[in-house]
């Protein structure tokens, strides 16, 4: 078997693998974050909280109506969105104007709501979901062995997010969500219903998030805290990228994922922190983020 | 003013009255802590309009490095909570220099995720304990006299930090810098063309803050005899917040009044309903940040003088 620095290359193969899947929520999460950071200067705390409830609702889809994983992955992020869709309208919408941070504190309060409801009514142990069983199994790649799954996972990820650049910076729909963040009034102005493109736009991000939930599923335990310890790494990873910029958390979102898979090879006790490194260097070096203009 | 003034000095004789009342000191102990934690993140929050998602990280640090001073090595209270201090105000100027580079909500993720990484290096780090935490911290005899074994004299002793840490507080806000310091919470270009070097201002009052949260959670670890994780979790970051924001943010007696509520709420409210606590402090946030923005304090202070400001935003 060869090796790298007395690190055989399979593992080193195998922790890049695992990283790209991080990595892959990590692009998803912070993407959601900045369509809506984007469009309506909300730092949505919450975000980590619909991920953990897209997770739970294609797992309580699965229990009780027994609604299988591919049916899942629409249904869990469209209910999701719609009670984003919910909040925006009914909470969200009256602290627009205040101190941004208002909207930051508002978010923070629904997370606890959220995360407390779920962990007082499911408990703190997580639960499996089953992986289906069309992405069961994996290939032998010779040198290492693929998951069919994590694949899987990377793929939408990847097509999700470069979907989601493409519709927001290269089409008509997109313009006109750029158009409402410079110039609300002006373009009210030419009858488009800017209320309803806001709330439309946070459940769409809310929905990102849940997606991310669902495909994560079968992959780590759900429980009521997978989101709130994966929201701040997102937070930082946003910080890294650039937060107005959609692929500055795409990009930055899966090089992270993949540093972080290789910290864990080459040194384990940093591989929790060293994304919060990253930042601070990033903070000293270009306080802007990397792919951040201002 | 007539009327605070009565009102302080009746708090002042029930401060000093609890223990002949029979209120369990410890828990006064604990809302003192808090409240005096709430005063050091309101002077950030409140004065200097920077807040902080990760104000556990001082509190935590603090507690851990008095606790681990006088468990591992035998330090007097005096000395551990001196030490503790210092840990939290060098932890702070790090913490601070990074994070006043930038603004606003950023400036918020920035400390989250900082005040993460000290929650890792605590989780991971030998002296602390890890998931068990630092247990068995003895409070010792502060000046080499003072029992603190005594919840009595411990009760006044933190009551004595607490009043001086209040006072100090007042102190800085009147001081130039404090007016400069709310100069630049209200209007920050117009502070920077009258030739401020804000910078210098904003990481001063961050030190400041990180040095009383310090403060507070070295006592705590005295009072409770013990540290563990929670103390620097961002669940405690965010209690603080809700603690400034509840009672006041920008008012003296505010996070005063917002670590009583809140203090007695997880107090009694977890006998009756349980792990639902964390859900119904997440909807008092929702609650103050939708309908009453100045705190319990603001809106009292608001409605007295009948001004008809309109709430801040």
């Amino acid at each position: 078997m060869t090796s790298v620095f007395g690190i055989p290359v399979a593992v080193i193969l195998g922790q890049l693998m695992l990283g790209l899947v991080n990595g892959s929520f990590y692009a998803m999460l912070s993407l959601g974050l900045a369509v809506i950071f984007g469009l309506m200067g909300v730092v949505n705390f919450a975000h980590g909280a619909f991920y953990t409830l897209g997770a739970f609702a294609a797992l309580l889809a699965l229990q009780l109506f027994g609604i299988n994983y591919w049916v899942a992955l629409i249904v869990a992020p469209l209910a999701v969105g719609a009670l984003g869709m919910a909040v925006e309208r009914l909470l969200l919408r009256r602290v627009y104007g205040l101190d941004p941070l208002y909207g930051l504190l508002l978010t923070f309060g629904l997370a606890l709501i959220c995360e407390g409801s779920l962990n007082q009514v499911f408990g703190a142990t997580g639960q499996s979901y089953p992986v289906p069983p069309a992405l069961a199994g994996g290939f032998n790649l010779g040198f290492m062995f693929l998951p069919l799954y994590r694949a899987w996972v990377i793929a939408v990820s990847v097509v999700v997010c470069f979907s989601t650049w493409y519709v927001i910076e290269r089409t008509r729909l997109g313009a006109t969500l750029r158009a409402a963040r410079e110039n609300t009034p002006l373009l009210q102005s030419f009858g488009v219903n800017v209320p309803l493109l806001m709330a439309a736009t946070f459940g769409g991000g809310v929905a990102l998030a849940a997606l991310a939930g669902v495909l994560a599923s079968p992959i780590v335990l759900v429980n009521s805290y997978m989101g709130s310890s994966l929201v701040i790494v997102v937070f930082a990873v946003v910080v890294i990228g650039g937060m107005g910029s959609i692929l500055g958390s795409i990009v930055g979102g899966l090089a992270l994922g993949v540093i972080e898979g290789f910290t864990k090879v080459l040194y384990p006790e940093a591989s929790n922190v060293v994304v919060f490194l990253i930042m601070a260097l990033v903070l000293i070096l270009r306080p802007a983020g990397l792919f951040g203009r201002d | 003013m007539r009327l605070t003034a009565v009102a302080y000095g009746l708090l002042a004789l029930f401060a000093l009255g609890v223990p002949l009342l029979g209120i369990y000191p410890v828990f006064m102990m604990q809302l003192l802590c808090l409240a005096m934690f709430a005063c050091a993140y309101n002077l950030l929050l409140g004065f200097g309009r920077m807040l902080s998602f990760g104000h556990a990280a001082f509190f935590g640090a603090a507690a851990y490095a008095t606790g681990w001073l006088v468990t591992a090595h035998a330090w007097g209270p005096g000395a551990a909570i001196v030490a503790g201090v210092v840990v939290a105000g060098l932890l702070g100027l790090a913490v601070g220099a990074l994070a006043i580079r930038r603004q606003g909500i950023y400036f918020a993720m920035i400390t989250l995720a900082l005040a993460q990484l000290v929650y890792f290096v605590c989780l991971e780090a030998p002296f602390t304990g890890g998931e068990n935490g630092l247990q068995g911290v003895p409070r010792g005899k502060l000046l080499g006299f003072l029992p603190l074994k005594s919840d009595v004299v411990l009760y006044y002793v933190v009551l004595a930090a607490f009043v001086a840490v209040f006072l100090f507080i007042r102190r800085v806000v009147h001081s130039p810098f404090g007016q400069v310091l709310k100069a630049i919470r209200d209007n920050e270009p117009r502070a920077i063309s009258l030739g401020y070097e804000i910078n210098r201002y904003k990481l001063l009052a961050f030190v400041l803050s990180a040095t009383l949260a310090g403060f507070a959670g070295s006592l705590k670890a005295l009072v409770f005899g013990f540290v563990t994780l929670s103390d620097v979790q961002q669940s405690t970051s965010g209690e603080v917040i809700l603690m400034t924001l509840l009672g006041g943010t920008g008012t003296f007696f505010g996070p005063v009044v917002g670590a009583a509520v809140v203090a007695t709420l997880q107090q009694y409210l977890s006998d009756l309903v349980g792990g639902w606590v964390i859900a119904i402090i997440g909807v008092v946030f929702v609650a103050c940040v939708l309908s009453f923005r100045r705190g319990i304090v603001g809106e009292l202070a608001a409605a007295r003088w009948l001004r008809r400001a309109p709430p801040p935003r």
